[in-house]
Protein backbone atom coordinates (compact mmCIF):
# COMPACT_ATOMS: atom_id res chain seq x y z
CA UNK A 1 0.00 0.00 0.00
CA UNK A 2 2.95 2.48 0.83
CA UNK A 3 5.45 3.02 -2.05
CA UNK A 4 8.37 1.75 -1.91
CA UNK A 5 10.05 5.35 -1.57
CA UNK A 6 7.92 5.85 1.49
CA UNK A 7 8.83 2.12 3.17
CA UNK A 8 12.54 2.77 2.48
CA UNK A 9 12.36 6.62 3.92
CA UNK A 10 10.60 5.12 7.04
CA UNK A 11 13.36 2.64 7.52
CA UNK A 12 16.02 5.26 7.20
CA UNK A 13 14.41 7.45 9.93
CA UNK A 14 13.87 4.13 12.18
CA UNK A 15 17.78 3.48 11.45
CA UNK A 16 18.39 7.36 12.57
CA UNK A 17 16.48 6.83 15.87
CA UNK A 18 17.15 3.83 17.06
CA UNK A 19 21.21 5.38 16.35
CA UNK A 20 19.88 9.01 18.20
CA UNK A 21 19.12 6.07 21.29
CA UNK A 22 22.08 3.90 21.52
CA UNK A 23 24.64 6.19 20.41
CA UNK A 24 25.22 8.21 23.58
CA UNK A 25 25.22 5.04 25.31
CA UNK A 26 27.87 3.36 23.47
CA UNK A 27 30.20 6.75 24.23
CA UNK A 28 29.82 6.69 27.86
CA UNK A 29 30.25 2.83 28.02
CA UNK A 30 33.65 4.08 26.19
CA UNK A 31 34.57 6.10 28.30
CA UNK A 32 35.38 4.03 31.00
CA UNK A 33 38.09 2.29 29.68
CA UNK A 34 39.45 5.71 28.77
CA UNK A 35 43.23 5.83 30.34
CA UNK A 36 43.54 9.71 30.69
CA UNK A 37 41.21 11.33 33.68
CA UNK A 38 40.26 14.16 30.95
CA UNK A 39 36.96 13.57 29.39
CA UNK A 40 38.10 14.90 25.80
CA UNK A 41 36.62 13.18 22.27
CA UNK A 42 38.63 11.16 20.83
CA UNK A 43 39.29 9.12 23.38
CA UNK A 44 43.32 9.10 23.49
CA UNK A 45 44.00 5.86 25.06
CA UNK A 46 42.89 2.93 26.51
CA UNK A 47 42.95 1.28 29.80
CA UNK A 48 41.58 -0.84 32.16
CA UNK A 49 42.85 1.85 35.29
CA UNK A 50 39.72 2.89 36.23
CA UNK A 51 37.86 -0.41 36.81
CA UNK A 52 40.67 -1.08 39.63
CA UNK A 53 40.91 2.18 41.03
CA UNK A 54 36.97 1.61 41.37
CA UNK A 55 37.04 -1.49 42.53
CA UNK A 56 39.34 -0.50 45.44
CA UNK A 57 36.68 2.76 46.38
CA UNK A 58 34.77 2.39 49.50
CA UNK A 59 32.34 5.12 48.56
CA UNK A 60 31.71 2.99 45.15
CA UNK A 61 31.47 -0.31 47.40
CA UNK A 62 29.18 1.10 49.80
CA UNK A 63 26.76 2.62 47.40
CA UNK A 64 26.46 0.09 45.53
CA UNK A 65 25.92 -2.09 48.80
CA UNK A 66 22.98 0.10 49.68
CA UNK A 67 21.39 0.14 46.40
CA UNK A 68 21.31 -3.51 46.02
CA UNK A 69 19.92 -3.54 49.89
CA UNK A 70 17.02 -0.86 48.95
CA UNK A 71 16.47 -2.71 45.79
CA UNK A 72 15.63 -6.43 47.57
CA UNK A 73 13.95 -4.71 50.71
CA UNK A 74 11.61 -2.45 47.70
CA UNK A 75 11.09 -5.35 45.56
CA UNK A 76 9.99 -7.76 48.63
CA UNK A 77 7.54 -5.41 49.54
CA UNK A 78 6.47 -4.69 46.15
CA UNK A 79 6.13 -7.53 45.40
CA UNK A 80 3.73 -8.26 48.48
CA UNK A 81 1.62 -5.37 48.25
CA UNK A 82 1.31 -5.40 44.60
CA UNK A 83 0.15 -8.81 44.60
CA UNK A 84 -2.31 -8.66 47.43
CA UNK A 85 -4.28 -5.55 45.90
CA UNK A 86 -4.22 -7.29 41.89
CA UNK A 87 -5.84 -10.10 43.97
CA UNK A 88 -8.12 -8.32 45.30
CA UNK A 89 -9.06 -6.16 41.96
CA UNK A 90 -8.97 -8.59 39.51
CA UNK A 91 -11.38 -11.46 41.32
CA UNK A 92 -13.54 -9.37 43.72
CA UNK A 93 -16.38 -6.83 42.79
CA UNK A 94 -16.47 -4.17 45.22
CA UNK A 95 -16.90 -0.49 45.03
CA UNK A 96 -14.40 1.53 44.75
CA UNK A 97 -12.51 -1.01 42.44
CA UNK A 98 -11.18 1.84 39.83
CA UNK A 99 -10.04 3.78 42.30
CA UNK A 100 -7.77 1.76 43.93
CA UNK A 101 -6.06 1.49 40.16
CA UNK A 102 -5.82 4.93 39.83
CA UNK A 103 -4.30 5.33 43.59
CA UNK A 104 -1.26 3.26 43.12
CA UNK A 105 -0.72 4.53 39.53
CA UNK A 106 -0.80 8.29 40.54
CA UNK A 107 3.17 7.85 42.40
CA UNK A 108 4.27 7.25 38.43
CA UNK A 109 1.39 10.07 36.86
CA UNK A 110 2.79 12.59 39.10
CA UNK A 111 6.00 14.42 39.03
CA UNK A 112 8.53 12.56 41.27
CA UNK A 113 9.47 15.75 43.07
CA UNK A 114 6.08 15.94 44.04
CA UNK A 115 6.54 12.46 45.64
CA UNK A 116 10.12 13.26 47.10
CA UNK A 117 9.08 16.71 48.93
CA UNK A 118 5.93 15.32 50.37
CA UNK A 119 7.57 11.93 51.57
CA UNK A 120 10.38 14.25 52.69
CA UNK A 121 8.42 16.73 54.71
CA UNK A 122 6.07 13.94 56.13
CA UNK A 123 9.04 11.87 57.04
CA UNK A 124 11.68 14.31 58.59
CA UNK A 125 9.56 17.12 59.92
CA UNK A 126 5.61 15.43 60.58
CA UNK A 127 6.56 12.27 61.53
CA UNK A 128 10.14 13.08 62.84
CA UNK A 129 11.99 9.74 61.54
CA UNK A 130 15.71 10.09 60.85
CA UNK A 131 16.88 9.03 57.53
CA UNK A 132 17.82 5.08 56.78
CA UNK A 133 17.80 2.75 54.76
CA UNK A 134 14.01 2.23 55.20
CA UNK A 135 12.95 5.88 54.21
CA UNK A 136 14.64 5.17 50.89
CA UNK A 137 12.79 1.99 50.70
CA UNK A 138 9.06 3.91 51.67
CA UNK A 139 9.75 6.24 48.81
CA UNK A 140 10.40 3.56 46.23
CA UNK A 141 7.91 1.16 47.07
CA UNK A 142 5.45 3.81 46.55
CA UNK A 143 5.86 3.57 42.82
CA UNK A 144 7.26 0.06 42.64
CA UNK A 145 4.34 -1.28 43.57
CA UNK A 146 2.14 -0.22 40.44
CA UNK A 147 4.77 -1.63 38.48
CA UNK A 148 4.02 -5.45 40.61
CA UNK A 149 0.54 -5.03 40.34
CA UNK A 150 0.26 -4.27 36.97
CA UNK A 151 1.67 -7.42 35.89
CA UNK A 152 -0.32 -9.36 38.26
CA UNK A 153 -3.63 -8.00 37.20
CA UNK A 154 -2.98 -8.71 33.63
CA UNK A 155 -2.21 -12.45 34.45
CA UNK A 156 -4.83 -12.72 36.21
CA UNK A 157 -7.55 -11.40 34.34
CA UNK A 158 -5.96 -14.05 31.33
CA UNK A 159 -6.37 -16.97 34.18
CA UNK A 160 -9.63 -18.56 34.72
CA UNK A 161 -10.58 -18.45 38.85
CA UNK A 162 -12.37 -21.66 38.45
CA UNK A 163 -8.63 -23.16 38.66
CA UNK A 164 -8.60 -22.55 42.53
CA UNK A 165 -12.75 -23.92 43.14
CA UNK A 166 -11.76 -26.74 41.41
CA UNK A 167 -8.72 -27.08 43.57
CA UNK A 168 -10.68 -26.77 46.68
CA UNK A 169 -13.34 -29.23 45.31
CA UNK A 170 -10.51 -31.82 45.38
CA UNK A 171 -9.45 -31.19 49.17
CA UNK A 172 -6.32 -28.68 48.81
CA UNK A 173 -5.82 -26.84 51.48
CA UNK A 174 -5.18 -22.41 51.09
CA UNK A 175 -1.25 -23.50 50.79
CA UNK A 176 -1.79 -26.61 48.66
CA UNK A 177 -3.95 -24.75 46.18
CA UNK A 178 -0.91 -21.32 46.47
CA UNK A 179 1.42 -23.70 45.82
CA UNK A 180 -0.07 -26.21 43.31
CA UNK A 181 -2.43 -23.63 41.73
CA UNK A 182 -1.99 -20.00 42.01
CA UNK A 183 1.91 -20.32 41.84
CA UNK A 184 2.38 -21.69 38.97
CA UNK A 185 0.14 -19.40 37.45
CA UNK A 186 1.68 -16.22 38.79
CA UNK A 187 4.99 -17.43 38.69
CA UNK A 188 6.21 -15.38 35.56
CA UNK A 189 4.24 -12.33 35.90
CA UNK A 190 5.68 -12.45 39.39
CA UNK A 191 9.67 -12.66 38.48
CA UNK A 192 9.09 -10.10 35.73
CA UNK A 193 7.44 -7.51 37.90
CA UNK A 194 10.06 -7.93 40.85
CA UNK A 195 13.27 -7.67 38.09
CA UNK A 196 11.69 -4.34 36.81
CA UNK A 197 10.84 -3.17 40.34
CA UNK A 198 14.36 -3.87 40.79
CA UNK A 199 15.47 -2.35 37.77
CA UNK A 200 13.33 0.61 38.63
CA UNK A 201 14.88 1.07 42.29
CA UNK A 202 18.19 0.60 41.46
CA UNK A 203 18.00 3.79 38.91
CA UNK A 204 15.70 6.03 40.94
CA UNK A 205 17.27 9.44 41.84
CA UNK A 206 14.97 12.06 42.20
CA UNK A 207 12.57 10.85 44.95
CA UNK A 208 15.94 9.46 47.01
CA UNK A 209 17.46 12.67 46.70
CA UNK A 210 14.66 13.72 49.33
CA UNK A 211 13.81 10.33 51.35
CA UNK A 212 18.25 9.64 51.64
CA UNK A 213 19.54 12.21 53.74
CA UNK A 214 23.25 12.18 54.20
CA UNK A 215 23.22 8.22 52.82
CA UNK A 216 24.62 7.51 48.95
CA UNK A 217 22.85 4.99 46.75
CA UNK A 218 24.61 4.62 43.22
CA UNK A 219 22.45 7.42 41.30
CA UNK A 220 22.90 9.83 44.15
CA UNK A 221 27.15 9.03 44.21
CA UNK A 222 26.85 10.25 40.52
CA UNK A 223 25.26 12.82 40.91
CA UNK A 224 27.23 13.92 43.74
CA UNK A 225 30.36 13.61 41.68
CA UNK A 226 28.72 14.88 38.22
CA UNK A 227 27.61 18.25 40.38
CA UNK A 228 31.19 18.91 41.72
CA UNK A 229 33.60 17.41 38.83
CA UNK A 230 35.11 15.73 40.94
CA UNK A 231 36.61 11.50 40.03
CA UNK A 232 34.82 11.82 37.05
CA UNK A 233 37.04 8.69 35.71
CA UNK A 234 35.40 6.47 38.16
CA UNK A 235 31.58 8.05 37.93
CA UNK A 236 32.54 6.78 34.35
CA UNK A 237 33.10 3.00 35.81
CA UNK A 238 30.45 3.38 37.91
CA UNK A 239 27.96 4.24 35.08
CA UNK A 240 29.76 0.95 32.92
CA UNK A 241 28.53 -0.98 35.58
CA UNK A 242 24.60 0.57 36.10
CA UNK A 243 24.25 -0.12 32.42
CA UNK A 244 24.92 -3.40 32.75
CA UNK A 245 23.27 -4.06 35.74
CA UNK A 246 19.82 -2.43 34.94
CA UNK A 247 19.85 -4.22 31.26
CA UNK A 248 19.84 -7.50 32.71
CA UNK A 249 16.94 -7.26 34.92
CA UNK A 250 14.85 -5.98 31.70
CA UNK A 251 16.54 -8.76 29.21
CA UNK A 252 15.62 -11.07 31.98
CA UNK A 253 11.92 -10.14 32.39
CA UNK A 254 11.71 -10.37 28.84
CA UNK A 255 12.90 -13.28 28.58
CA UNK A 256 10.72 -15.10 31.26
CA UNK A 257 7.61 -13.19 29.70
CA UNK A 258 8.24 -15.13 26.61
CA UNK A 259 9.08 -18.48 27.94
CA UNK A 260 5.35 -18.52 29.16
CA UNK A 261 4.58 -18.99 25.40
CA UNK A 262 2.32 -15.85 25.11
CA UNK A 263 5.05 -13.78 22.99
CA UNK A 264 2.91 -11.25 21.95
CA UNK A 265 0.94 -10.31 25.18
CA UNK A 266 4.19 -11.17 27.13
CA UNK A 267 5.91 -8.26 25.52
CA UNK A 268 3.10 -6.00 25.85
CA UNK A 269 2.92 -6.68 29.82
CA UNK A 270 6.38 -5.46 30.10
CA UNK A 271 5.19 -3.00 28.10
CA UNK A 272 2.63 -1.94 30.31
CA UNK A 273 5.02 -2.29 33.25
CA UNK A 274 7.20 0.14 31.70
CA UNK A 275 4.43 2.79 30.34
CA UNK A 276 3.03 2.87 33.97
CA UNK A 277 7.12 3.01 34.91
CA UNK A 278 8.99 5.92 34.19
CA UNK A 279 7.11 8.85 35.11
CA UNK A 280 8.89 8.65 37.05
CA UNK A 281 11.52 7.89 38.25
CA UNK A 282 13.32 7.52 36.91
CA UNK B 1 -6.44 -42.49 64.07
CA UNK B 2 -9.81 -42.23 65.34
CA UNK B 3 -13.15 -42.09 63.38
CA UNK B 4 -12.66 -39.87 60.67
CA UNK B 5 -14.40 -36.41 60.33
CA UNK B 6 -14.67 -37.20 56.73
CA UNK B 7 -11.46 -37.26 54.49
CA UNK B 8 -11.15 -33.77 54.28
CA UNK B 9 -10.61 -33.24 57.57
CA UNK B 10 -7.77 -35.43 58.01
CA UNK B 11 -4.75 -35.26 58.48
CA UNK B 12 -2.62 -33.08 61.54
CA UNK B 13 -4.23 -30.43 63.09
CA UNK B 14 -2.65 -27.87 61.54
CA UNK B 15 -3.95 -28.88 58.27
CA UNK B 16 -7.20 -29.09 59.81
CA UNK B 17 -7.21 -25.67 60.84
CA UNK B 18 -6.05 -24.35 57.50
CA UNK B 19 -8.76 -26.05 55.83
CA UNK B 20 -11.17 -24.46 58.35
CA UNK B 21 -9.58 -21.20 57.41
CA UNK B 22 -10.03 -21.89 53.82
CA UNK B 23 -13.49 -22.57 53.95
CA UNK B 24 -14.45 -19.70 55.84
CA UNK B 25 -12.56 -17.29 53.45
CA UNK B 26 -14.68 -19.04 50.50
CA UNK B 27 -17.82 -18.64 52.30
CA UNK B 28 -16.89 -15.47 52.97
CA UNK B 29 -15.50 -13.90 49.85
CA UNK B 30 -15.68 -10.17 51.31
CA UNK B 31 -13.76 -11.22 54.11
CA UNK B 32 -10.70 -12.35 51.97
CA UNK B 33 -11.18 -9.06 49.60
CA UNK B 34 -10.66 -6.74 52.90
CA UNK B 35 -7.85 -8.91 54.16
CA UNK B 36 -6.11 -8.88 50.60
CA UNK B 37 -6.78 -4.77 50.21
CA UNK B 38 -5.91 -3.63 53.51
CA UNK B 39 -2.74 -3.79 53.79
CA UNK B 40 -1.82 -2.14 50.58
CA UNK B 41 -3.93 0.37 50.74
CA UNK B 42 -3.72 1.32 54.31
CA UNK B 43 0.29 1.70 54.07
CA UNK B 44 -0.80 3.08 50.57
CA UNK B 45 -2.68 6.35 51.74
CA UNK B 46 -1.05 6.47 54.99
CA UNK B 47 2.33 7.34 53.64
CA UNK B 48 1.28 8.40 50.28
CA UNK B 49 -1.92 10.18 50.21
CA UNK B 50 -0.96 11.52 53.91
CA UNK B 51 2.58 12.88 52.52
CA UNK B 52 0.70 14.81 49.66
CA UNK B 53 -2.00 15.93 51.88
CA UNK B 54 0.39 17.37 54.62
CA UNK B 55 2.43 19.67 51.81
CA UNK B 56 -0.59 20.85 50.29
CA UNK B 57 -1.81 21.90 53.48
CA UNK B 58 1.38 23.29 54.44
CA UNK B 59 1.60 25.34 51.05
CA UNK B 60 -0.80 27.66 53.42
CA UNK B 61 1.72 28.65 56.07
CA UNK B 62 4.95 30.27 56.31
CA UNK B 63 7.94 29.87 58.05
CA UNK B 64 9.53 32.92 60.15
CA UNK B 65 12.27 34.66 59.02
CA UNK B 66 13.89 34.65 62.16
CA UNK B 67 13.74 31.18 63.55
CA UNK B 68 13.23 28.81 60.65
CA UNK B 69 10.22 27.69 62.26
CA UNK B 70 7.02 26.93 60.47
CA UNK B 71 4.07 28.88 61.36
CA UNK B 72 0.51 27.05 61.68
CA UNK B 73 -1.27 30.43 60.63
CA UNK B 74 -3.67 30.23 57.08
CA UNK B 75 -2.11 32.35 54.43
CA UNK B 76 -2.13 33.11 50.95
CA UNK B 77 1.44 35.02 50.87
CA UNK B 78 3.39 32.11 49.29
CA UNK B 79 0.80 31.83 46.06
CA UNK B 80 1.12 35.72 45.87
CA UNK B 81 4.62 35.84 46.40
CA UNK B 82 4.63 33.17 42.88
CA UNK B 83 2.35 35.53 41.18
CA UNK B 84 3.82 38.77 42.23
CA UNK B 85 5.74 40.63 38.94
CA UNK B 86 8.55 41.01 40.93
CA UNK B 87 9.76 37.59 41.42
CA UNK B 88 11.37 35.46 38.74
CA UNK B 89 8.63 32.57 39.55
CA UNK B 90 6.49 32.99 36.71
CA UNK B 91 8.93 33.03 34.11
CA UNK B 92 10.36 29.75 35.60
CA UNK B 93 7.16 28.41 35.57
CA UNK B 94 6.80 29.46 31.63
CA UNK B 95 10.31 27.89 30.52
CA UNK B 96 9.82 24.73 32.37
CA UNK B 97 6.54 24.36 30.48
CA UNK B 98 7.92 25.59 27.04
CA UNK B 99 10.88 23.29 27.34
CA UNK B 100 8.20 20.20 28.24
CA UNK B 101 5.77 21.34 25.41
CA UNK B 102 8.93 21.36 23.06
CA UNK B 103 10.37 17.87 24.23
CA UNK B 104 6.93 16.88 23.93
CA UNK B 105 6.66 17.57 20.20
CA UNK B 106 9.60 16.59 19.29
CA UNK B 107 9.55 13.73 20.62
CA UNK B 108 5.98 12.67 18.70
CA UNK B 109 7.69 13.74 15.77
CA UNK B 110 10.65 11.19 16.07
CA UNK B 111 8.81 8.22 17.57
CA UNK B 112 5.62 7.97 14.89
CA UNK B 113 8.03 6.93 11.98
CA UNK B 114 9.63 4.76 13.67
CA UNK B 115 6.88 3.32 15.77
CA UNK B 116 4.24 3.43 12.24
CA UNK B 117 7.58 1.00 10.52
CA UNK B 118 7.54 -1.18 13.76
CA UNK B 119 4.30 -1.62 14.03
CA UNK B 120 3.02 -2.04 10.12
CA UNK B 121 6.15 -2.79 7.54
CA UNK B 122 8.77 -4.25 10.15
CA UNK B 123 9.11 -7.95 9.67
CA UNK B 124 8.78 -10.40 12.85
CA UNK B 125 12.24 -10.59 13.52
CA UNK B 126 13.35 -6.86 12.85
CA UNK B 127 10.14 -5.51 14.95
CA UNK B 128 11.45 -8.03 17.60
CA UNK B 129 15.20 -6.50 17.72
CA UNK B 130 13.79 -3.00 17.22
CA UNK B 131 11.19 -3.05 20.48
CA UNK B 132 14.36 -4.38 22.16
CA UNK B 133 16.48 -1.32 21.06
CA UNK B 134 13.54 1.03 22.25
CA UNK B 135 13.39 -1.02 25.96
CA UNK B 136 16.94 -0.88 26.63
CA UNK B 137 17.47 2.69 26.73
CA UNK B 138 14.37 3.35 28.30
CA UNK B 139 15.57 1.20 31.04
CA UNK B 140 19.32 2.25 31.72
CA UNK B 141 20.00 4.42 33.90
CA UNK B 142 18.40 7.89 33.44
CA UNK B 143 21.33 10.00 35.22
CA UNK B 144 23.90 7.79 32.70
CA UNK B 145 22.52 8.94 30.09
CA UNK B 146 21.58 12.64 31.07
CA UNK B 147 25.52 12.37 31.89
CA UNK B 148 26.38 10.96 28.13
CA UNK B 149 25.17 14.29 27.18
CA UNK B 150 26.92 15.84 29.34
CA UNK B 151 30.06 14.86 27.99
CA UNK B 152 28.99 14.62 24.58
CA UNK B 153 27.97 18.57 23.95
CA UNK B 154 31.31 19.70 26.20
CA UNK B 155 33.51 21.70 24.33
CA UNK B 156 35.93 19.44 23.43
CA UNK B 157 33.25 16.42 23.31
CA UNK B 158 31.95 13.70 20.45
CA UNK B 159 29.25 16.27 19.11
CA UNK B 160 31.97 18.98 18.04
CA UNK B 161 34.68 16.50 17.37
CA UNK B 162 31.83 14.90 14.93
CA UNK B 163 31.14 18.36 13.52
CA UNK B 164 34.62 19.64 12.79
CA UNK B 165 34.56 16.17 11.03
CA UNK B 166 32.23 17.95 8.73
CA UNK B 167 33.62 20.89 8.31
CA UNK B 168 31.15 22.66 10.65
CA UNK B 169 32.51 25.39 13.65
CA UNK B 170 31.50 24.30 17.20
CA UNK B 171 29.07 25.05 18.78
CA UNK B 172 28.27 25.69 22.22
CA UNK B 173 25.90 24.01 23.17
CA UNK B 174 26.17 22.71 26.55
CA UNK B 175 25.06 24.42 29.50
CA UNK B 176 21.88 26.06 27.47
CA UNK B 177 18.24 26.25 26.88
CA UNK B 178 18.97 23.88 23.57
CA UNK B 179 21.53 21.02 25.67
CA UNK B 180 18.13 20.55 28.04
CA UNK B 181 15.89 20.35 24.79
CA UNK B 182 18.07 17.71 23.62
CA UNK B 183 18.79 16.05 26.25
CA UNK B 184 15.25 15.48 27.49
CA UNK B 185 14.13 14.71 24.55
CA UNK B 186 16.25 11.78 24.31
CA UNK B 187 15.49 10.38 27.70
CA UNK B 188 11.86 10.32 27.35
CA UNK B 189 11.99 9.19 23.48
CA UNK B 190 11.12 5.88 24.18
CA UNK B 191 8.13 6.74 26.39
CA UNK B 192 6.76 8.21 23.48
CA UNK B 193 7.75 5.40 21.27
CA UNK B 194 5.82 2.34 23.05
CA UNK B 195 2.35 3.59 23.79
CA UNK B 196 2.22 5.48 19.67
CA UNK B 197 3.24 1.98 18.16
CA UNK B 198 0.69 -0.06 20.51
CA UNK B 199 -1.75 2.03 18.85
CA UNK B 200 -0.46 1.67 15.23
CA UNK B 201 -0.69 -1.72 16.04
CA UNK B 202 -3.77 -2.19 16.55
CA UNK B 203 -5.35 -0.29 13.59
CA UNK B 204 -6.98 -3.33 11.07
CA UNK B 205 -5.23 -3.94 7.98
CA UNK B 206 -8.66 -3.83 6.79
CA UNK B 207 -9.43 0.00 7.16
CA UNK B 208 -6.01 1.29 5.39
CA UNK B 209 -7.23 -1.11 2.38
CA UNK B 210 -10.99 0.87 2.68
CA UNK B 211 -9.12 3.62 2.66
CA UNK B 212 -7.19 3.10 -0.86
CA UNK B 213 -10.38 1.22 -2.46
CA UNK B 214 -12.24 4.69 -1.45
CA UNK B 215 -9.55 6.55 -3.56
CA UNK B 216 -7.47 7.92 -0.53
CA UNK B 217 -3.38 8.54 -1.63
CA UNK B 218 -1.02 7.92 1.37
CA UNK B 219 -1.26 11.29 2.71
CA UNK B 220 -4.77 11.56 2.71
CA UNK B 221 -4.90 7.81 4.32
CA UNK B 222 -2.19 9.10 6.88
CA UNK B 223 -4.31 12.27 7.97
CA UNK B 224 -7.75 11.18 8.10
CA UNK B 225 -7.28 7.45 8.75
CA UNK B 226 -4.32 6.37 10.90
CA UNK B 227 -3.86 9.69 12.67
CA UNK B 228 -7.13 9.99 14.50
CA UNK B 229 -6.49 6.32 15.36
CA UNK B 230 -3.06 6.51 16.30
CA UNK B 231 -4.26 9.85 18.50
CA UNK B 232 -4.65 8.20 21.86
CA UNK B 233 -1.30 6.59 21.76
CA UNK B 234 0.16 9.90 20.67
CA UNK B 235 -1.57 11.86 23.68
CA UNK B 236 -0.89 8.88 25.87
CA UNK B 237 2.86 9.22 25.15
CA UNK B 238 2.81 12.62 25.91
CA UNK B 239 1.54 12.56 29.09
CA UNK B 240 5.07 10.72 30.20
CA UNK B 241 7.56 13.20 28.13
CA UNK B 242 5.23 16.37 29.39
CA UNK B 243 4.86 15.47 32.82
CA UNK B 244 8.78 13.63 33.35
CA UNK B 245 9.93 17.01 32.02
CA UNK B 246 7.72 19.45 34.21
CA UNK B 247 8.63 17.16 37.71
CA UNK B 248 12.57 17.05 37.04
CA UNK B 249 15.41 18.92 37.81
CA UNK B 250 18.13 17.28 37.33
CA UNK B 251 19.01 17.31 33.89
CA UNK B 252 18.54 21.58 34.10
CA UNK B 253 21.00 20.79 37.29
CA UNK B 254 23.68 19.09 35.00
CA UNK B 255 23.11 20.37 31.07
CA UNK B 256 20.84 23.71 31.73
CA UNK B 257 23.04 27.15 31.99
CA UNK B 258 22.54 29.58 34.78
CA UNK B 259 19.30 30.81 33.46
CA UNK B 260 17.73 27.37 32.97
CA UNK B 261 16.14 26.98 36.52
CA UNK B 262 13.07 24.68 36.25
CA UNK B 263 10.21 24.54 38.90
CA UNK B 264 11.85 21.57 40.80
CA UNK B 265 14.73 23.27 40.39
CA UNK B 266 13.16 26.07 42.85
CA UNK B 267 11.23 23.43 44.94
CA UNK B 268 14.97 21.33 45.22
CA UNK B 269 16.55 24.66 46.85
CA UNK B 270 13.15 25.54 48.88
CA UNK B 271 13.12 22.09 50.71
CA UNK B 272 16.84 21.75 51.05
CA UNK B 273 19.08 24.94 51.31
CA UNK B 274 16.48 27.36 52.19
CA UNK B 275 14.50 25.75 54.46
CA UNK B 276 10.83 26.65 53.38
CA UNK B 277 8.86 24.14 52.77
CA UNK B 278 5.44 25.98 52.68
CA UNK B 279 7.03 27.71 49.61
CA UNK B 280 8.42 24.94 47.89
CA UNK B 281 4.68 23.27 48.43
CA UNK B 282 2.84 26.29 47.05
CA UNK B 283 5.49 25.94 43.93
CA UNK B 284 5.06 22.25 43.65
CA UNK B 285 1.38 22.93 43.17
CA UNK B 286 1.89 24.69 40.09
CA UNK B 287 3.00 21.51 38.05
CA UNK B 288 0.36 19.35 40.21
CA UNK B 289 -2.54 21.43 38.32
CA UNK B 290 -1.32 21.70 35.28
CA UNK B 291 -0.57 17.58 34.86
CA UNK B 292 -4.53 17.15 36.85
CA UNK B 293 -5.70 19.16 33.95
CA UNK B 294 -3.39 17.49 31.36
CA UNK B 295 -4.96 14.21 32.83
CA UNK B 296 -8.60 15.16 32.12
CA UNK B 297 -8.25 16.21 28.65
CA UNK B 298 -6.21 12.83 27.97
CA UNK B 299 -8.62 10.73 29.11
CA UNK B 300 -11.41 12.90 27.23
CA UNK B 301 -9.33 11.87 23.93
CA UNK B 302 -9.21 8.21 25.28
CA UNK B 303 -5.80 8.43 26.25
CA UNK B 304 -6.09 5.98 29.49
CA UNK B 305 -7.31 3.19 27.03
CA UNK B 306 -4.33 3.06 24.91
CA UNK B 307 -1.90 2.57 28.26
Amino acid sequence: MSSRSTRISLAVWSVLVIAFLWIPLVVIALYAFNSSNIQSWPIPGWSLHWFRMAWHDPDVRNAFLLSLKVGLATTGIALVLGTMAATAVARFRFFGRETVSFLLVLPLALPGILTGMALNSFLFSFAGITASMWTIVIGHATFCVVVVYNNVVARLRRSSPSLIEASQDLGADGWQTFRFVVWPVLSTALVAGGLLAFALSFDEVIVTTFTAGAQETVPIFILDNLRTGKNLPIVNVVAFFVIVLTVIPVVLAQRVMRDTGVTRRGAAEVTEGVEAAEIPAV
Amino acid sequence: MAADAGAFEAGPPGRRARLRLSGLLWRRPWLKALGLLTPPLAVFVIVYIGALSVLFVSSFWTVNAFTAAIEHTWTLANYRLIFSSGQPYLHIAALTLEIAAAVTLTDAVLAFPLAYFMARLAGGRTRAILFVMVLLPLWSSYLVRVYAWQAMLSHDGAINWWLNKLGLPDQNLAYTNWAMWIVFSYVWLPFMVLPVYAGLERIPDSYLEASADLGARGFKTLRSVILPLALPGLVAGSIFTFSLTLGDYITPLLVGGPSSQFIGNVVYDFVGINANVPFAAAFATIPLLIMGAYLLIARRLGAFEAL
